[in-house]
């Protein structure tokens, strides 16, 4: 009967958008009167993953088969599906990501399963089992009822605080039968940036846009996010002419972000650049331009020069440390 | 080679989001509709397969009458067949269920779709598809080639990319720059209005989902500007006012 939440690893650690995930499950299963059970799959250590406790988990489901160390998303679909047969659980959560929306939607067709991605806060209990989703890129909500015996639900970043308690959950070895029909896909090859943190998870994100004039002119801008710990994005014309990877790519045809604190530099403010970010809590817009639509969507603005402006912010950031 | 290419008829990226009817319904006057553009890519990519080793394109749909034009525009860009599931959706359990029942009628070596819809934004049809036709499914695609029975592409993963191959058949979500969005030309334009869509009624499905009403975001506050010269306040701010630092 247990609310089960997957929980994604990143080196074997949990991720933070998977606490807050895990804060979520608990909170329905104390409204529901049940427990709370989460699921790792991959390599990590029984310590670190009894770290899901403190945040409301009685119990951790750890798949770690090496044949489950690449994220392979059918093969831990499959898993997640059997986990919640064995659980019985009727309510599913899972951080909203490429792979779990990928793992929800496979195990959601295996069991016959309701999926709602996207979900932005706790369910409404009171007359069936209804959710407040995003769609239209931010631009608006759906409230939903859902209906399936089972519910997995899809959750976005910041839908509830992860507060950690002083809870501990027993962590127990899962090793359901693996499918052949998950294994078909060979992976040639694997380029990875090493050591950058991940703009999904991301509390803090500077970003540039085609003002910062050219690929030679990103150091400003490293240098802020660096003083900041925060990641770095860029809007597609930055992607698309190179000066930046793809995978720092945001808005509506790019990653949706949604850190506390997104700072944007040149970038114009497009309604398709704002569609990845108006998840944001608090956004700052640096433009030299006064008429720059970003400043219509933002909470703090400064006119001026981004090669001006960026090194005297990243100055400001050091000397208050 | 036999490829499906299904199609969301979605509001222009810029358009303005109101409802109607107590909250209940998009309203969708004075909205221009597009493609959707991830969709928008998958069918880009798969005219240039075509291109290379023949075969043919079905595009499909999942909607109501107002889809034609974007279906009309897929065939101009090069679609040769269209199929539009008569229904209006409203959850993505009962879209994959209709895309499952008209592809299982025939044998598609690749079922392409957009990484995700940009109205329902679920990212879980292609996955939905994938399983309950039995066959694998990966998203986002960002690189496909196709050699033989082989598929060899490359999915987007966090901080980088992956290198897979496979064989077909597949379902994938794609998404840039896996081809660049194609512009209809008047002979496409012309030839599209003489080819087939079949218009089909949806297959039934349990509720899994139904909307209760939509509700739009509450309005931004007003910018809060901060002098050139005295950028550095940003900060102190950030700090002592917004509380993100
Ligand atoms: C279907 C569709 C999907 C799209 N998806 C996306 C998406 O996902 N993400 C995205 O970003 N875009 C997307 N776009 C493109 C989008 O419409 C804009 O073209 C794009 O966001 C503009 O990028 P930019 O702001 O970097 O460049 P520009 O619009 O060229 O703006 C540059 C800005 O920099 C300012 N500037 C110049 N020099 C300086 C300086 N020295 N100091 C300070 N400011 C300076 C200028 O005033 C200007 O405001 C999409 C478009 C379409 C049609
Ligand atoms: N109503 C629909 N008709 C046809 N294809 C659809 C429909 N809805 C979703 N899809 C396909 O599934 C992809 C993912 O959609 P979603 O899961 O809603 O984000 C889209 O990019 C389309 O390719």
């Amino acid at each position: 009967m247990s609310v089960l939440i997957f929980v994604e690893l990143d080196n074997g650690s949990i991720k933070k958008t998977s606490l807050e995930a895990v804060t979520y499950g608990a909170e329905v299963a104390k409204a529901t009167g049940t427990t709370a059970t989460a699921l790792a799959i991959g390599t990590s250590d029984a310590s670190e993953l009894a770290k899901a406790g403190a945040y409301g988990a009685a119990k951790v489901l750890h798949a770690n088969a090496t044949e489950l160390a690449n994220e392979n998303a059918m093969a831990y679909a499959s898993v997640l599906a059997a986990a919640i047969q064995q659980e019985n659980s009727e309510v599913v959560i899972l951080p909203k990501s490429g792979l779990c929306d990928a793992m929800s939607a496979r195990a959601a067709a295996k069991l016959g399963a309701s999926v709602v991605s996207g979900v932005t806060d706790l369910p409404d209990l009171s007359n069936g089992f209804k959710v407040k989703r995003s769609i239209f890129t931010g631009k608006a909500f759906a409230n939903v009822e859902v209906k399936g015996a089972v519910k997995i639900l899809g959750i976005k970043k910041n839908a509830v605080e992860a507060v950690a308690g002083s809870g501990t959950a027993e962590v127990v070895v899962f090793s359901p039968s693996l499918v052949g029909g998950d294994f078909v896909a060979k992976v040639i090859s694997q380029e990875k940036a090493s050591g950058e943190l991940s703009l999904t998870e991301a509390d803090i994100i500077v970003s540039g846009g085609r003002g910062m004039k050219g690929p030679d002119n990103w150091q400003p801008l490293l240098d802020l996010a660096h003083a900041l710990g925060a990641a770095t994005g860029c809007s597609k014309p930055v992607s698309d002419l190179d000066w930046r990877p793809h995978h720092e790519h945001i808005g509506q045809t790019g990653i949706k972000v949604a850190p506390n604190l997104y700072i944007a530099c040149g970038i114009s403010g497009a309604i398709q650049h704002l569609a990845g970010v108006n998840s944001s809590k608090v956004i700052v817009a640096i433009n030299k331009d006064p008429e720059a639509p970003f400043f219509k969507a933002a909470d703090y603005g400064i006119v001026g020069d981004v090669f001006d402006i960026l090194p005297r912010l990243t100055k400001a950031v050091l000397d208050t440390k | 080679m036999k490829i499906l290419v299904c199609i969301t008829n979605v509001p222009d990226t810029t358009a303005k989001i109101s409802f109607i009817e107590n909250d209940t319904k998009f309203n969708k006057a004075g909205v221009q509709f597009i493609i959707g553009p991830y969709d928008d890519y998958a069918l880009a990519r798969a005219v240039e397969l075509k291109e290379q080793t023949g075969g043919s394109i079905t595009v499909l749909n999942v909607g109501e009458a107002d889809s034609d034009p974007q279906i009309r525009k897929a065939l101009a860009i090069g679609a040769d067949s269209a199929v539009r599931v008569n229904c209006d959706p409203q959850d993505s359990y009962f879209t994959a269920a209709q895309i499952a029942a008209v592809a299982k009628e025939e044998n598609f070596d690749l079922i392409l779709m957009g990484r995700e819809s940009i109205d329902f934004n679920s990212g879980v049809v292609h996955g939905l598809v994938g399983e309950l036709l039995g066959i694998p499914s990966f998203s986002p695609v960002m690189k496909l080639d196709i050699e033989g029975n082989t598929a060899k592409f490359a999915r987007e993963i966090e901080g980088g990319k992956e290198y897979l191959e496979a064989p077909l058949p597949l379902v994938l979500g794609c998404q840039e720059p896996i081809a660049e969005w194609k512009i209809p030309n008047m002979r496409g334009i012309m030839t599209a209005r003489t080819k087939p869509l079949k218009v089909v009624e949806p297959v039934a499905v349990g509720d899994m989902a139904t909307l209760d009403k939509y509700t739009l975001p509450a309005p931004k506050g007003a910018c809060k500007m901060i002098p050139a010269d005295q950028a550095e306040t940003l900060i102190s701010l950030l700090k002592t006012e917004a509380k993100v630092l």
